[in-house]
């Protein structure tokens, strides 16, 4: 056996992946574990949410919106900064697919910050009094929002999809500043909203049970996230590249 | 260098200009970014002299009065150093309560009345289940029982 010949050593070319042509098939085989297995954690989250964690102390039943509002929002935020890393990229090495990446991000983002509005709204009124207050938590995240339309609307003004995607690639990273915003402005500014209950540096404000049931719920939006991005990009692909052979062998 | 690398320093360079500017706008619009303002910026002046505002605090405990009427309500907002009485004509929310946080709009009196036309409700960041409140107040009541002694 010649094992030292390099040219069958075992190593992976990851780079491979980066080719719209490898990664089509890839994520197609990705899809149904990540569809199947979000929607199996979400279920067992929501279970866990509405029916296994008790009662809060102050608000009662109608906390258990968190379990929806506070997963939503992580995800809204960081699909954000994974769009401006992916438009950046593309920027930076001129490579397609990460173009194909952040314009699939965007929708389940936006999706995202619209039921974080939403549920907060929701959950605003019988806590706080009010459905909407422009507070710097709420303001910051309706600009996240904005932010979201006006990068996939910029990409559907421009017909050519080279510089359509340059261009909303800028907004993207332009929009990034925000995120950080978002995230401290209950600690930099007075607001209306709270502070963060789990945060990387403290130990979490919230019952074991509550808190596992919530991040159950956020490993659940992640991997519902993968599963409709993947699929979203495999159609980005094959829009963009319906001319090439690739498609014609198929 | 390679065109990648001018790419990539370009990029970043704008995002440092970006940051630098976003805190310097951020920094200067500080007082508009603020929600509310405590008892004690309000009595500095801190807070605008004219048209409404808001307050923020704790609704001083012992301080809440309902008037006959039914529908007319006085309490005290304090920050525990210093504190404002407020009147508000309406519903209040659920998780109203002495000793705990509240947001109010209105306009100052010159009695130094606090006159509200909104009453919010803020509440903390924690959750846990009602025996596990009741127990940490009994251990907290424990202390200070102990601290007195």
């Amino acid at each position: 056996m010649e094992t030292n010949t390099g040219t069958n050593r075992p190593r992976i070319n990851w780079l491979k992946y980066a080719s719209p042509k490898t990664f089509y098939p890839l994520a197609g085989k990705l899809i149904p574990w990540c569809a199947v297995s979000a929607a199996v954690l979400i279920a067992y989250g929501l279970y866990i949410g509405l029916l296994v964690a008790p009662t809060d102390f102050q608000q009662g039943e109608g906390y258990r919106i968190i379990f929806v509002h506070v997963p939503a929002a992580w995800f809204s935020m960081f699909l954000y900064l994974l769009m401006a890393m992916y438009a950046g990229l593309g920027l930076v090495l001129n490579a397609r697919l990460s173009y194909m990446m952040a314009t699939a991000i965007a929708p389940t983002g936006a999706m995202f910050t619209l039921i974080a509005l939403v549920t907060g709204s929701l959950w605003g009124k019988p806590m706080w009094g009010a459905w909407w207050v422009w507070d710097a938590r709420l303001t910051s995240e309706l600009i996240l929002l904005f932010l979201y339309i006006g990068y996939f609307s910029l990409q559907a003004a421009i017909d050519d999809k080279n510089r359509a995607d340059k261009a909303s690639a800028v907004l993207a990273l332009v929009g990034a500043i925000n995120v950080p915003i978002i995230y401290f402005s209950v600690k930099w500014w007075n607001t209306l909203h709270q502070g963060a209950s789990v945060s990387l540096t403290q130990a979490p404000a919230m019952a074991a049970i509550m808190l596992k049931g919530m991040l159950i719920m956020a490993v659940g939006f992640w991997l519902y996230s993968i599963a409709v991005i993947l699929m979203r990009v495999r159609c980005e692909i094959l829009e963009r590249d319906s001319k090439t052979a690739m498609i014609r062998q198929d | 260098m390679k065109a990648r690398h001018k790419r990539f320093g370009l990029i970043a360079v704008g995002l440092i200009l970006l940051v630098i500017a976003t805190v310097l706008i951020t920094k200067s619009f500080r007082s508009n970014l603020v929600f509310f303002f405590s008892p004690t910026q309000v009595e500095k002046g801190e807070a605008p002299k004219t048209g409404s505002f808001r307050i923020g605090g704790l609704v001083e405990n012992g301080s809440l009065k309902r008037m006959p009427d039914g529908l007319h309500v006085q309490f005290k907002v304090t920050d525990t150093a210093k504190s404002i009485p407020v009147q508000y004509k309406g519903i209040l929310p659920d998780l109203f309560k002495e000793g705990k946080g509240v947001v109010a709009e209105g306009k100052l009196n010159e009695n130094g009345l606090f006159e509200a036309s909104q009453v919010l409700a803020k509440h903390d960041e924690n959750y846990m289940p009602p025996e596990a409140a009741a127990a940490i107040e009994a251990a907290n009541a424990a202390k200070t029982k102990e601290s007195v002694k």
